[in-house]
């Protein structure tokens, strides 16, 4: 009886050994022959903007994980390195800085905002980083600077989708009420400067503050001057309150608002002002509605999916900056060997990468790469988004 | 004409606000010298409380209403309790300074509880706006209008012709005077924590169908209470209301006749002109002696 228990226990220990030796030093090895990408990740995942950071966050995780999963780059795996700035532009120079020294990353992804952006492209155009902004200002990229990319549409790209739409629909005088802050600024400066080609005269252009309780004065002031339509430009909650205060002065002009409140938030908030409001979206929001011969579609069906699964909550609009970062370095990364150049001309070369804010198309002189495609206008109707063609 | 008048209900909506909140500073001030700087938070605490009693809580209007207030009443009595009573040397400015620390955390509270994200709650009614001469308004600043009135009017009652107002009155005059007539003053104290309090969250859960609410409103909403205190000369109740009332007006004037970005500028101004004419206030400067 002994004996045959010893033999049998020999045998266990001998087929674990075998195993062993077999299956867990060969993942390891695999690791260890071949070093880890190394990529920086930089987003406001505290503080009052977490709203845009803590999903770029999240999706980054997620992009490496796919790309991990799938074996990597060329052998070499992904390896997230990812601070946060709070949306301070010091604390994001602090953070770029240590991620360029200490942690030495071949890439960066982010800051989530402009001014964040602005504070360290100095960093990196010093240090020759490929550097992917997920913040949406234009001057990121205007002028070209040969490493630093953004993934986000800009805000050109938003007021030229509303004004074409305006201008489907006769409309020539409008009314413009921005918050008063860097969105709001640089909304209304494209606001006011795309207007002639589209045949718009501006009006009247008024402001709020970002904690404003009744905007019903600026409106009353826009008002007077009999606009065909009134665009507001702004974050939650204010152009909620916009809308509601429209909708308590009985004012019929047709409010438009901007991607800024392109979340099923605003609906919440608004409640039944909300109703015939157009605005421009990223793509993602209205990923079932989109006809199935659109290119996107699946990618965005994909993302949701994985993102749902990986962290049970619902997908935001703003965490696809980062995803796209993630995919177009991946690509830029492959055969570079992990090269800083190799990689930077890789991603000025991507053409036709189908992303989840619209399709890429880099060149030397275009760093966003998207195009007017990566908006769709939609109105709210019954307290759900309606494509507009 | 129809212009004015709508300037001039925007600016009434907006007033309501902020007198509201500056009746919370001037209640508080009246009955401990002290100002607090964290009720702009306690109204937020109080505007999300409602949120919660009325969302996933399924309360009806009334008892969320009661509810809420009596939840962030007691907080202002633990405010008092732990915060303010424990402080060695209670000099003005410590005690002060401990209001904006507690203002600090207390939206690290609502941010961690409730998230960063904005809510709305449902007006009391339905009743469409009110047209008067082309002009609009709403039927919540009329519940504004009628609950500032109707609070003090009942503080107005309570400070002058109750025991325990006169003897709160007492302890924001002297209290170690207070004390040696028999005074508890230490409960005065913390009793009027937990009024001021309470009314900030009335406050809270009253504008906010107005405003929405969201953790970080607490700030802006305190500091423009705080001025309209001010302008009506803080610790008169009476004054709060007609401070709110003028901020708010000025501003809406600021926006129809001068410009909207420079809003809180001309509203500013304005009332620095006016401290500069009447350094005490509106009000105060009325009786220079406060009691």
């Amino acid at each position: 009886m002994m004996r045959t228990k010893k033999i049998r226990l020999l045998f266990t220990a001998l087929t674990l050994l075998i195993a062993a030796t077999f299956l867990i030093p060969s993942s390891v090895l695999s690791e260890t022959e071949k070093p880890s990408y190394k990529i920086g990740g930089l987003f406001s995942i505290t503080g009052p903007t977490s709203f845009l950071g803590d999903p770029e966050k999240k999706s980054m995780e997620l992009a490496v994980e796919q790309i991990n999963k799938a074996g990597g780059i060329n052998g070499h795996m992904l390896e997230a390195v990812i601070y946060d700035d709070e949306g301070d532009p010091s604390k994001a120079v602090n953070a770029a800085s240590k991620l360029i020294e200490s942690d030495k990353v071949i890439a960066i992804v982010g800051p989530s905002l402009t001014p964040t952006t602005l504070a360290v492209m100095p960093m990196v155009q010093k240090a020759q980083i490929p550097f992917i902004s997920c913040a949406a200002g234009n001057k990121i990229v205007q002028p070209v600077d040969p490493w630093v990319f953004k993934t986000a549409q800009s805000d050109i790209l938003a007021v030229a989708a509303i004004y074409a739409h305006l201008k489907s629909q006769n409309f020539k005088k409008i009314g413009l009420l921005t918050v008063a802050n860097a969105f709001g600024e640089s909304g209304k400066e494209q606001l006011v400067n795309q207007a002639a080609p589209f045949g718009l005269t501006v009006v009247k252009a008024e402001t709020f503050g970002d904690k404003d309780t009744d905007m019903t004065a600026q409106i009353t002031k826009i008002r007077q001057d009999n606009p065909d339509a009134i665009v507001c430009w702004g974050t939650n909650p204010g152009p909620a309150v916009v809308a509601k205060n429209i909708q308590q002065l009985g004012i019929t002009i047709p409010l438009y608002q901007s991607h800024g409140v392109a979340s099923p938030k605003f609906i919440e908030l608004a409640g039944t002002a909300a109703e015939g409001i157009i605005l421009p979206t990223g793509k993602i929001l209205v990923t079932s509605l989109l006809p199935d011969t659109d290119p996107q579609k699946k990618v965005l069906m994909d993302y949701t999916a994985a993102y749902d699964a990986m962290f049970k909550t619902p997908v935001s609009g703003f965490g696809g900056y980062s995803y796209d970062a993630i995919q177009i370095l991946a690509k830029a990364l492959n055969g570079s060997d992990g090269d800083k150049e190799k990689i930077r001309q890789g991603i000025e070369n991507l053409k036709g990468h189908v992303g989840i804010s619209g399709i890429f198309n880099f060149s030397p002189t275009e760093h966003n790469g998207l195009g007017s495609d990566a908006f769709v206008m939609v109105k709210i109707k019954n307290g759900k988004w309606e494509l507009i063609e | 004409m129809q212009e004015i008048l709508q300037y001039f209900f925007s600016g009434i909506t907006n007033g309501a606000i902020y007198a509201v909140i500056a009746i919370g500073f001037s209640m508080l001030y009246n009955s401990t010298d002290l100002i607090n700087f964290a009720h702009g938070e306690f109204v937020m605490l109080g505007a999300l409380t409602m949120v919660t009693f009325s969302g996933p809580f399924h309360l009806p209007l009334l008892p969320a209403f009661i509810a809420t207030v009596c939840c962030i009443s007691i907080a202002g009595l633990l405010f008092e309790r732990l915060a303010i009573r424990t402080v060695r040397f209670p000099e003005p400015i410590v005690l002060i300074i401990i209001t904006v620390g507690a203002s600090i955390f207390l939206r690290g509270i609502g941010m961690l509880a409730w998230g960063k994200d904005a809510y709305s709650i449902p007006p009391f009614s339905t009743h469409p706006p009110l047209d008067i001469a082309g002009a609009k308004l709403l039927a919540q600043s009329l519940w504004i209008l009628l609950i500032v009135l109707l609070m003090v009017a009942c503080l107005h009652f309570f400070f002058k012709k109750t025991l325990t107002g006169k003897a709160m009155e007492a302890c924001a005059i002297d209290k170690r005077a207070a004390w040696i007539v028999g005074i508890p003053s230490k409960l005065m104290v913390m009793l009027a924590f937990g009024l001021s309090t309470g009314l900030g969250a009335l406050s809270g859960v009253i504008i906010s169908p107005i405003t929405m609410c969201s953790y970080d409103m607490g700030t802006m909403l305190g500091l423009k209470g705080f001025c309209a205190a001010m302008l009506g000369g803080l610790g008169s109740l009476w004054g709060s209301l007609i401070g709110g009332f003028l901020l708010g007006i000025l501003e809406a004037l600021g926006v129809g006749f001068v410009s909207s970005g420079l809003k809180d500028a001309t509203a500013f101004f304005l009332l620095l002109f006016i401290l500069y004419a009447r350094p005490g206030g509106i009000i105060s400067a009325l009786n220079v002696k406060r009691f």
